[in-house]
């Protein structure tokens, strides 16, 4: 059964605008996103929406829906009530570039500031061995579709814009630790995750986790340990001592 | 019309939004649920250090278990030592909550839990915090959390002794084993509970295997590691399941010593 919704979206380019407001039909089954598309086919053909695969596996149609970041495809218009007015916004860490579409290319540079995997010199492709519980934490990670809501959500750059250069965001300190937990990986990554990329800054609130369309456990099963990781490597006097002696011993 | 080239540096800003969210849900209740709970463990606690009452026959409160002081009953000793001498008259119990405070104070769970429902840092997701600035721990005093694994190592050691301490309740007042009361009990699930919160620990997890990157050449490692990461999925339940269960257990030691609960099965 078909009713009318209210929607409020916000319309505007490079940063100014305002919240519209539509009233729009809505059909069983819907998702946010195809009625938006309804929007644009009845109402606002103007209105700009980057989308892709509908199926929540591109991480394009990434939005604010009600003040959380979710998919439009996989935001499910059941969900609401009727009545209910549902507001549409963009992302509010990046910068607009009209309507729902923002400029993410924040993300692009930060992973380009990443080195990417690294192994021995003395071990060719084609010579990996590994065994599936070696590289299953690192197969967690891998499910990411760059949606960036991750680095959208997490408030050190979101009320923080001055942070971005210190940052890498959630998604990319996970990627740091992916790249940190292979077995074939041999660079150093952490110093760099700490001193470079701003694993410091997390302060392990979970919002990445919470917003995280493929359910992985970015605080929890990246972040945290990567900042173990750091601890030995720069806090603990222990750990430091232990490894002074066994590579005297080892050398 | 605005063009939209990359050039254009009007593509440097964000949606000039000015409500602070456009949350809907009642984002606030659960940083003020956990502002609540909290709170009753950190006024609960400050009594609990004062209060005197914390041996009651076999049992004693683990508020103020390892009891070091010879201020101690005897029964309330570990082991029967005292290593703090008569010229310690503070609370005893000071001597030794600060390790498993610290250790809670650091865990990454409650980090979490007070920084979103004291510091509103940020209070919820995608609610804008109050804070002007923001450097996280990257910096003093919020960079000391990283000696959490420090914290870890001697709650340990305090949840070994709140289980020794459970044990112990399993004798009745005259030291004969066989006894089961309702406080044997309490103090038997306060002990799992705060084993299981001790041994999820985030660093615990990366003690145990979560440091290495070859998980296939150490097998007992791995399975240790597979275990704890078992709890450590469950441990905002844990920490809340024992944080009450400490204080349950610890209030009726302390009411059963002072004789306000004084039924058979005690």
């Amino acid at each position: 059964m078909g009713y009318k919704a209210k929607f409020r979206v916000w319309r505007g380019e490079g940063g100014e605008g305002r919240l519209e407001d539509f009233t729009v039909e809505v059909n069983e089954g819907e998702v946010v996103l195809d009625v938006i598309h309804r929007l644009q086919a009845t109402q606002a053909p103007d209105l700009a929406v980057r989308w892709n695969c509908k199926a929540g596996k591109c991480g394009s149609c990434s939005m604010e829906i009600n003040g959380k970041p979710r998919l439009g495809c996989m935001t499910r218009m059941s969900t609401f009530e009727e009545t209910e007015t549902i507001t549409v916004t963009p992302m509010r860490t990046f910068p607009v570039i009209k309507d729902l579409v923002t400029d993410v290319s924040f993300n692009y540079q930060k992973a380009r500031e990443i080195p990417s995997f690294t192994p021995p010199k003395d071990v060719k492709p084609g010579e990996y061995r590994m065994q599936q519980i070696d590289v299953e934490r690192s197969q967690e990670f891998r499910k990411c579709i760059e949606c960036f809501m991750c680095n959208n959500v997490c408030h050190v750059i979101r009320d923080h814009d001055e942070n971005k250069p210190a940052f890498a965001g959630p998604r990319f300190l996970m990627r740091i630790a992916e790249l940190d937990m292979h077995p074939y990986d041999v660079a150093d990554r952490k110093d760099s995750a700490q001193n470079e990329h701003g694993l410091g800054y997390c302060n392990i609130t979970k919002c990445c986790t919470e917003v995280c369309p493929e359910h992985i456990k970015i605080t929890d099963n990246a972040l945290i340990p990567m900042k173990e990781r750091v601890v030995d490597r720069k806090y603990d006097p222990l750990v430091w001592l232990g490894n002074k002696i066994f590579k005297r011993s080892g050398g | 019309m605005t063009q939209t080239t990359a050039e254009n540096p009007a593509r440097k800003q964000r949606a000039q939004i000015k409500v602070r969210t456009l949350r809907t849900d009642r984002w606030w209740l659960a940083p003020a649920l956990t502002f609540t709970g909290l709170m009753a463990f950190l006024v609960y606690g400050f009594w609990a250090i004062f209060d005197q009452s914390y041996l009651a026959g076999q049992y004693i409160a683990p508020f103020a278990s390892p009891c070091l002081a010879t201020s101690c009953p005897e029964g309330a000793r570990l082991f029967g030592l005292a290593p703090f001498g008569d010229w310690y008259t503070l609370p005893p119990g000071l001597l030794i909550l600060g390790l498993p405070g610290g250790f809670r104070l650091t865990c990454y769970y409650y980090r979490k839990s007070y920084y979103r429902s004291f510091w509103l840092s940020p209070p919820a997701c995608s609610v804008a915090e109050p804070h002007g600035k923001y450097t996280g721990e990257t910096r003093l005093p919020l960079i000391i959390q990283n000696i959490h694994r420090y914290f870890f190592y001697f709650a340990a050691i305090i949840g070994l002794i709140l289980t020794y301490d459970a044990v112990l309740a399993f004798r009745d007042k005259d030291g004969n084993w066989g006894h089961v009361g309702l406080g044997t009990i309490i103090l038997v699930v306060n002990a799992i509970l705060i084993l299981a919160y001790t041994f999820g620990c985030h660093s615990c997890r990366h003690i145990t295997a979560g440091r290495l990157n070859h998980f296939s050449k150490h097998p007992i490692r791995y399975k240790a590691w597979t275990f704890v990461s078992k709890l450590n999925a469950k441990h905002q339940q844990f920490a809340w399941a024992s944080m009450f269960s400490v204080m349950i257990a610890d209030l009726y030691v302390r009411l059963v010593a002072k004789g306000i609960i004084n039924f058979p099965f005690a």
